[in-house]
């Protein structure tokens, strides 16, 4: 229990034991432990980062999901109005179509009738001819003739 | 017990001798055979237990740490690793929060005195007689397996870092300033005659505060585990049977002691080295 040259060896020992801890224990072990917690706080900014890029993100999907919303019912609302539009394209055409088509029947028709007076006239020519034979070969009977004339308006 | 003739205070003698390596009366250099030869042999002697068991603890310290460090990751830590930086970490907070300049030998050396001195304190927790027992059968006959129950063991470290504070004091504050703040303080006068006659107060005061603090250092870790050790040798005393109903308890407790104390140890060193780089603020 006195007091002896062990206290310097375990001065020295002391002193060896700090160095070798200096050199080669407490640096790389604080390096380690500093890129760790750099690699940590990195990480965690990084999933910050991460997390308002998508909060961003909805906002815009939100946002493009709207305007796809309005530009569709603009889309619907044109869509209708063209529709729309055709449809009395396509009834004014046939109105005229129909009307062209019955001016054409009403020509036609015209035509017809044009023709069937011209026959009738010459059918009526025709039995007046007969008629006026007829009456001259008969002579001269004025209740015949007058006979024959009632036939004949009656023929016409 | 170690031997059925011994008396109990023999008993304890035998536990508190240090195998001791000395120049006896006649002044040959040889292994002292009794406690009686080893006091006698004075300050040219050794005490190779102390020696061994420190040495041999701080190369378990150095083997365990700079394999961790080796391979140190900077990834997902390993078990060991954890626990090395658990360690680590609790040296460097505290060292910054004690330590508030930049000197890079500081917070190694805490962590080098913490965990040298946790495990010298450790070896208090063997029971007291297996380590002394083997050696015995193996013809060594005293055996004194915790250092930190060594006087010499605490205040070889405890004068190291007292010197290094000295050093530190000078190169920081100049010699001007560090006898300045020997003989300036606690007692000052704008008068200087006044000043020159409080310079022999304030120096002795200072003087003894300044001494004080490395053997109060050494002396009050040497002392708690040199009390822990005697405690544990006169339970060894009990009957065989009846020993664990105090060696039970007075370890459990002990091991907070061991901690506590290897702590205060590191905590004081910071300190003084704190108060060593302090320049100006008396």
């Amino acid at each position: 229990m006195s007091i002896n040259l062990t206290l310097i060896g375990q001065a020295i020992s002391f002193a060896i034991f700090v160095w070798f801890c200096m050199k080669f224990i407490w640096p790389p072990l604080t390096s380690a432990l500093e890129q760790r917690r750099k690699t940590i706080s990195d990480g965690l900014s990084a999933a910050e980062l991460g997390q308002q890029s998508l909060e961003k993100a909805k906002v815009d999907v939100e946002l493009k999901l709207s305007e796809a919303k309005v530009e569709a019912k603009n889309i619907i609302v044109m869509a209708e109005k063209r529709q729309g539009d055709i449809l009395d394209e396509a009834s004014a055409k046939a109105l005229e179509e129909t009307s062209k088509k019955i001016k054409l029947a009403e020509q036609e028709i015209e035509q017809l009738s044009m023709r069937l007076k011209e026959s009738l006239k010459k059918d009526l020519s025709k039995l007046v001819v007969e008629g006026a034979e007829i009456i001259l070969k008969k002579e001269i009977d004025k209740g015949a003739h007058d006979k024959a004339i009632q036939d004949l308006v009656t023929k016409i | 017990m170690a031997a059925g003739a011994q008396t109990g205070s023999e008993y304890i003698k035998h536990h508190l001798t240090n195998l001791t390596f000395g120049r006896d009366s006649e002044g040959v250099w040889k292994i002292a055979e009794t406690a009686q030869e080893a006091q006698e042999m004075g300050f040219y002697a050794i005490h190779i237990d102390s020696m061994g068991w420190s040495i041999t603890l701080g190369f378990i310290f150095i083997f365990l740490f700079s394999m961790v460090a080796r391979k140190a990751s900077t990834g997902v830590p390993s078990g060991l690793q954890n626990g090395i930086e658990m360690i680590i970490e609790f040296i460097d907070s505290n060292v910054k929060d004690t330590f508030s300049h930049t000197n890079k030998l500081i917070a190694p050396m805490a962590l080098t005195a913490f965990v040298w001195v946790l495990l010298m304190n450790l070896m208090d927790l063997v029971p007291v007689d297996w380590i002394p027992k083997l050696f015995d059968l193996g013809g060594v006959h005293y055996m004194k397996i915790v250092p930190t129950t060594d006087p010499n063991v605490t205040m070889g470290m405890s004068l190291s870092v007292f010197f290094l504070a000295l050093f530190f004091s000078i190169k920081n504050k100049g010699i001007g300033g560090f006898v300045g703040e020997l003989t300036l303080h606690p007692f000052s006068s704008k008068n200087l005659l006044i000043k020159i006659i409080l310079i022999p107060i304030n120096l002795f005061l200072e003087g003894v505060s300044l001494l004080a603090r490395p053997i109060s250092h050494g002396l009050r870790l040497f002392g708690n585990l040199y009390a822990g050790e005697m405690i544990f040798i006169l339970i060894a005393l009990l009957p065989l049977y009846a020993q664990w109903t105090l060696s039970v308890p007075w370890a459990i407790f002990h091991i907070l002691v061991i901690v506590l104390q290897a702590f205060i140890f590191m905590v004081l060193m910071v300190v003084y080295m704190n108060m060593a780089h302090d320049a100006g603020d008396h």
